[in-house]
């Protein structure tokens, strides 16, 4: 009698690749991308190019330096550059925007091991690197077409917004947060790919709305509430950044937990932090505790009771 | 005047409190954020540090040892007194600029590690030395990171303008930047370590300041030399049991065979020596080879369990010393 051959696992393969799902997040930013081209010229164009450009052309170069295996072709270089980009305000040096994206694919990248390895989102980080960096030329929101403070920053002086420009997306800010219709089609697009799920976004978005009913001065006031969701980088951050697949916590019940961390902290950010946005220290601060999130959210074992597992787990 | 030369290099470059120690990381990366910021505190850590280490190793044989740390400190703080006292005098803006952190001084771990390390268990002259060699290592390091944080952060070399103010990334001024050029340099000094380490060269970082007392040494963990003190003394150790252990076996061994049983249920055996516990293989390996030929002959060992061996293997022993 001959046993059937099996092979070593895993036995069931998902048709889902890197590239693919990578392709996915590209497809699911043209729109937001798009919009921003649309509200702030050509220049959102070049400042994408030229971000696109560096990330792609620093992990080709670090490959080569340390003699590893180049792997531009998974398309995470190019997420990272596109995401860096809609991060930024359209008036950045171009060299600024280069130096943040090789910062994102060196350092936060490379250095840590690559894609997979790294502990904080790469375009978050550069983000704020630049933020840090060059806090005028981060912060300067004057274009063309618009003048002035962002929303946020308006209501934070108390002064009144306009909630449908801001849900519409023709207000001041970076070039891919803006519009919320545009990244909600993006979101939907994700959800429907199956490329993220709602965990992380949901229970971030709620935290926050909960924490600005309670913190945020004005009780349950839709108009506040609705310029707070849609204004500054909520959107962008908790459907395409929360949601990295390397720098969020494994079980679910851990990203349930990363996304009320989110939450808690943008509400404390906004409201009593300095600056009028808080998403994207927000999201570096909560990279930063996914491997505690973890620890402590081991998934029991099939078969194993979980007492005993935890007890086990602790000594 | 070789030792001399020897302590210099040691904390320039072999010991280096920064890249290789890895102490007093507070000042290191709070106050460089200029060239001379870095320069300053590192000449006034060099000052402190040459001349407590000075100090402390002339009255090493007086201090008492269960009071040494606070007659240190006493001693330390009363240079950097004078040291803070001379700096508001004559140089007010390195002052300014330096802040709390010289009246910290006092508590650095380099100095603080310094006296209980080397300057307490060594004579005057080569403690000043020490402290000397430690001091210019610690400013070399202070000093590179300064200016690598100050020209890139800023774009100025010792406050002359390089490039553009504009073009400055000012991270490298803020707390972040220190830790971005400190990783890059300590990667960059393992890099030269390991290139060197290819070659064939002694790159081990305890020196002479190595009392051979791993007890209360800083460096003991990762230390190459306290791993090979360690395996002398078991040497030392296992020689002196070998031996009459090996006389006692002869005569014991004939005997044993047949008080096997007796000694194994018995409890009023003596207790074993604590130094015994660090026995050394050969002497395991007898007892194994021994233990196979007993269990073999009796077969009251056959079922006993596996754990219960160990013990027997004590009890055994205890009765062999007897």
């Amino acid at each position: 009698m001959s046993l059937p051959k099996v092979s070593s696992n895993p036995h069931i393969r998902s048709a889902a690749t890197t590239q693919l799902i990578m392709l996915t997040v590209i497809l699911a930013l043209m729109p937001a991308f798009g919009y921003g081209i649309y509200n702030f010229g050509i220049r959102a164009l070049f400042v994408c190019i030229v971000c696109v450009a560096t990330t792609v052309i620093s992990e080709v170069v670090f490959a080569l330096i340390t003699k590893k295996k180049i792997r531009v072709d998974d398309l995470s270089a190019v997420v990272t550059g596109l995401l860096l980009a809609l991060n930024l305000p359209v008036s950045i040096p171009l060299w600024q925007a280069a130096l943040g994206s090789a910062f994102a694919i060196i350092v936060v990248k490379e250095l840590f091991g690559g894609l997979g390895k790294n502990f904080m989102n790469p375009a978050l980080g550069a983000r704020c690197f630049l933020l840090i960096s060059f806090p005028v030329a981060m912060t300067n929101f004057e274009t063309d077409c618009y003048t002035g403070a962002t929303p946020l920053a308006l209501l934070k002086a108390g002064e009144t917004v306009n909630v449908k420009n801001m849900i519409l997306g023709s207000i001041p800010g970076t070039i891919g947060e803006t519009s919320m219709i545009a990244l909600l089609i993006g979101a939907v697009i994700m959800l429907l790919c199956g490329v993220i799920d709602l965990k992380i976004p949901a229970s971030y978005i709620l935290t926050f709305l909960v924490f600005m009913i309670f913190f945020g001065g004005h009780g349950f006031d839709p108009a506040f509430l609705a310029a707070h969701l849609s204004g500054g980088g909520l959107m962008l951050g908790a459907f395409f950044m929360a949601t990295d697949y390397v720098t969020r916590p494994t079980s679910a019940k851990g990203q349930i937990i990363f996304g009320i961390f989110l939450g808690i902290l943008t509400g404390i950010f906004r409201v009593f932090g300095p600056s009028a946005e808080g998403v994207s220290y927000a999201i570096i601060f909560g990279n930063c505790i996914v491997p505690l999130i973890d620890k402590f959210t081991v998934p029991v074992p099939f078969g194993i009771n979980p007492s005993e597992f935890r007890k086990g787990g602790k000594s | 005047m070789k030792r001399i030369a020897e302590r210099l290099y040691n904390g320039i470059i072999k010991e280096n409190p920064t890249f290789v120690l890895t102490l007093g990381m507070c000042p290191t990366l709070a106050v460089t954020t200029s060239a001379i910021n870095g320069l300053g505190m590192g000449l006034t850590t060099c000052a402190v540090l040459a001349l407590s280490n000075l100090f402390i190793s002339i009255l090493r044989k007086v201090l008492p040892d269960k009071v040494r740390i606070p007659a240190f400190i006493v001693i330390v703080a009363s240079f950097v007194t004078m040291v803070q006292l001379l700096l508001e005098a004559y140089l007010p803006s390195l002052n300014q600029s330096l802040g709390i952190y010289i009246p910290l001084i006092v508590v650095n771990c380099i100095i603080l590690g310094r006296a209980e390390s080397y300057a307490y268990k060594n004579p005057p002259i080569p403690s000043l030395f020490d402290g000397i060699g430690m001091g210019l290592g610690f400013t070399f390091a202070l000093t590179i990171l300064g200016i690598f944080r100050e020209f890139i952060g800023s774009g100025t070399f010792f406050g002359n303008r390089v490039f553009p103010e504009e073009y400055g990334v000012t991270i490298f001024v803020l707390a972040p930047g220190a830790f971005f050029v400190l990783a890059m340099l300590v990667a960059i000094q393992n890099y030269i370590k390991d290139k060197m380490e290819a070659k064939g060269k002694d790159t081990s970082k305890i020196g002479s300041g190595c009392g051979m007392n791993c007890m209360g040494c800083p460096e003991a963990k990762g230390c190459s030399k306290a791993e090979k003190i360690k395996e002398a003394e078991d040497n030392d150790e296992s020689e002196e049991e070998e031996k009459p252990s090996e006389d006692k076996e002869k005569k014991a061994s004939a005997a044993e065979e047949k008080e096997e049983v007796k000694s194994e249920t018995s409890s009023d055996e003596p207790e074993k020596e604590p130094a015994e516990e660090e026995d050394t293989e050969a002497e395991d390996d007898k007892e194994s080879d021994e233990e196979k030929e007993e269990s073999s002959e009796s077969d009251s060992d056959d079922k006993k369990p596996a754990q219960n061996k160990p013990s027997n293997n004590k009890k055994k022993k205890g009765k062999r010393r007897k």
